[in-house]
C-alpha cells in the first residue's frame, strides 16, 4: 500500500539554513546537510530545499550545499526558489535533485511548466502555488505571497496539471503561519480538479492537524511544513508513530 | 567494478552517488569494450520506453547488452531500464523491448480505478522469493520510492517482490542473472542502497 508522505521544508539562504532551533545531536543547525541527514534519520520521506538566496555568489553556495546533500542522503528531493527557466531546472536536476518546484516563475511565464514537462518529464515539475481567498475566491498569489495576480487558484491548478505538472504544491496562505490546521476547504477544492499527488501546506501547528488532514481529504498523498519541525514542537519520527497507530499508511525506516 | 550504461537517458547524479556512498567502482560509459570488462551492469532509465529504446540500438547496446547477458553478466534494470528487458511495451503503441525477461509492459491507468497515474511515492514490498540475493539485505514490508506509469505484466515466474497498488505491480523480477527494479533504489534511503549493495556483491562475487 502507498503511503502517506511527511516532507520537511528548508530555506536556504546563502548555503545556509535560515530558521532552526537547537536540535540535539546536530552541532550546527543552519547546516543544511547535517540537517538534512536529522531529517533523514527520523523518517522524512522526502526534502523541500527552497533557495531564498538574493545574489549570484548565494546561488553558487546553493548548487554547492544541494550537491553535497544529493551524496549523502538518497530520498527525494525537491528544489524550488528563484525557478524561471528552463536552465534553472537544467542546473537544479545536474546537482541531484529530483523535482523542481516552479511558483512565481510559471505565473511570469506559463509556458514554462510545459517546456520543462517535454525535457524532462512530469514527474520533475511541481508545480507550487501560494493561495488566498479574495471576495470568497481561491486566488494565486506571486512573490511569496505578496501579490495577488488576480488567477483563479482552481483553474491555474487545472491547466498547470494540463501543461504537465507533475505534482501540486498547495500553500494557503490565509492559514500559513496560525498553526490551527490545514486549509481543508482549499485543499479539497483543488484536489477535485486534478489528478496528480497534492501536497498540503500552511497551517499545521500539531501532529492532530496531519491526522485531520489525511482522514478528512484522502486524496491529499503528503502533508508539508517547515517551522513546527524545525523548532521541534512536531518530531518527526513521533509524527509518523501516531498517524500509523491511527490507521494512516507510513513509511517505516 | 559496476558499469553503468550511458544512453542519454535520465539523470545518473543519485545513481552514481549511491554507488560511491556504498564504494562501489563504478564507471558510466557507452564504451562496449568497458561494459564487457565489468563485473556487472545497470541499466537506469527515466522517460518513454521508445525514445530510450531507440537510443539503445543506435549504439547497438541492445544486441550487445543481450549477449552479455546471456554470456552470464550479471545485469540489473531500474525503473524504465527493467522495463526495458520485457519482451514488449504498450507505452504509446506497442514496442519491443530486449526479450530478457519474459512479460509485457502495461499502462497502469487501464489496471487501476480511483488511484492516481504515475503511481509516485512509498509503496511496501511483499516477497515472493525471500531467497533471493537482491532482497537479502531487506525486510519483507520495506518500503520503496516509485515514480511510474506503466507496470510490468504476465511476468509471474520472474517476480521477486511486488507492491500493491491496485494492483501487484511487480517491485523486484529476476531472470537467472538479469534483474530489475521498477522502484528507485536509488532514491529508497538506506533499503534502496541495500538492494544496490547486494546486486554489487553478486556481480563482485562476494556472495
Amino acid at each position: 500500500m502507498i503511503t502517506k508522505r511527511i516532507i520537511p521544508c528548508l530555506d536556504i539562504r546563502d548555503g545556509r539554513v535560515v530558521k532552526g532551533k537547537n536540535f540535539e545531536g546536530i552541532r550546527d543547525v543552519e547546516d543544511p546537510t547535517e540537517l538534512a541527514k536529522y531529517y533523514n534519520q527520523s523518517g522524512a520521506d522526502e526534502l523541500v530545499f527552497y533557495d531564498i538566496t538574493a545574489s549570484f555568489e548565494g546561488r553558487a553556495l546553493f548548487t554547492d550545499v544541494l550537491t553535497k546533500v544529493a551524496s549523502e542522503i538518497f530520498i527525494p528531493l525537491t528544489v524550488g526558489g528563484s525557478v524561471n527557466t528552463v536552465d534553472d531546472f537544467d542546473r537544479i536536476l545536474k546537482c541531484g535533485a529530483d523535482k523542481v518546484s516552479v511558483n512565481s516563475g510559471a505565473i511570469k511565464n506559463p509556458s514554462l511548466i510545459g517546456e520543462a514537462a517535454k525535457r524532462y518529464g512530469d514527474q520533475c515539475v511541481v508545480l507550487s502555488m501560494d493561495v488566498k481567498r479574495v471576495d470568497g475566491k481561491f486566488t494565486v498569489f506571486a512573490k511569496g505571497g505578496r501579490e495577488n495576480t488576480g488567477i483563479d487558484a482552481l483553474k491555474w491548478a487545472e491547466d498547470g496539471v494540463k501543461n504537465g505538472a507533475g505534482e501540486l504544491v498547495v500553500n494557503s496562505i490565509d492559514t500559513d503561519g496560525v498553526k490551527g490546521g490545514f486549509d481543508l476547504e482549499m485543499l479539497e477544492a483543488i484536489c477535485d480538479r486534478v489528478n496528480v499527488p497534492v501536497i498540503a501546506s500552511g497551517g499545521a501547528g500539531n501532529m492532530e492537524h496531519f491526522l485531520t488532514l489525511f482522514n478528512t481529504l484522502p486524496k491529499v498523498d503528503a502533508g508539508l511544513a517547515a517551522s513546527i519541525f524545525h523548532f521541534k514542537q512536531v518530531d518527526i519520527m513521533e509524527l509518523k508513530e501516531y498517524l500509523n497507530n491511527n490507521s494512516i499508511p507510513m513509511r517505516r525506516i | 567494478m559496476i558499469a553503468v550504461v550511458d544512453y542519454g537517458v535520465g539523470n545518473l547524479f543519485s545513481l552514481c552517488a549511491s554507488l560511491e556512498f556504498l564504494n562501489v567502482e563504478s564507471v558510466v560509459t557507452a564504451d562496449k569494450s568497458v561494459l564487457e570488462k565489468a563485473d556487472g551492469i545497470i541499466l537506469p532509465g527515466v522517460g518513454a520506453f521508445e525514445d530510450a529504446a531507440k537510443k539503445l540500438s543506435e549504439n547497438g547496446l541492445d544486441t550487445f547488452l543481450c549477449e552479455q547477458a546471456k554470456n552470464g553478466k550479471p545485469l540489473m534494470g531500474i525503473c524504465l531500464g527493467m522495463q526495458m528487458l520485457f519482451d514488449k511495451s504498450y507505452e504509446y503503441g506497442e514496442h519491443r523491448g530486449l526479450g530478457l525477461i519474459k512479460g509485457e509492459v502495461c499502462d497502469l491507468n487501464l489496471d487501476v480505478e480511483n488511484l492516481k497515474v504515475p503511481q509516485i511515492g512509498w509503496n511496501s514490498l511483499t516477497f515472493r522469493q525471500n531467497e533471493d540475493s537482491l532482497v537479502k539485505y531487506i525486510k519483507e514490508g520495506s518500503h520503496v520510492y516509485y515514480v511510474h506509469s506503466f507496470y510490468a505484466k504476465n511476468c509471474d515466474e520472474s517476480i521477486v517482490a511486488y507492491s500493491n497498488y491496485g494492483v501487484d505491480v511487480p517491485g523486484i523480477v529476476r531472470n537467472g542473472n538479469v534483474c530489475g527494479t521498477q522502484f528507485h533504489p536509488e532514491k529508497s534511503g538506506e533499503v534502496g542502497l541495500n538492494i544496490l549493495k547486494a546486486f554489487v556483491e553478486t556481480a563482485e562475487g562476494k556472495n
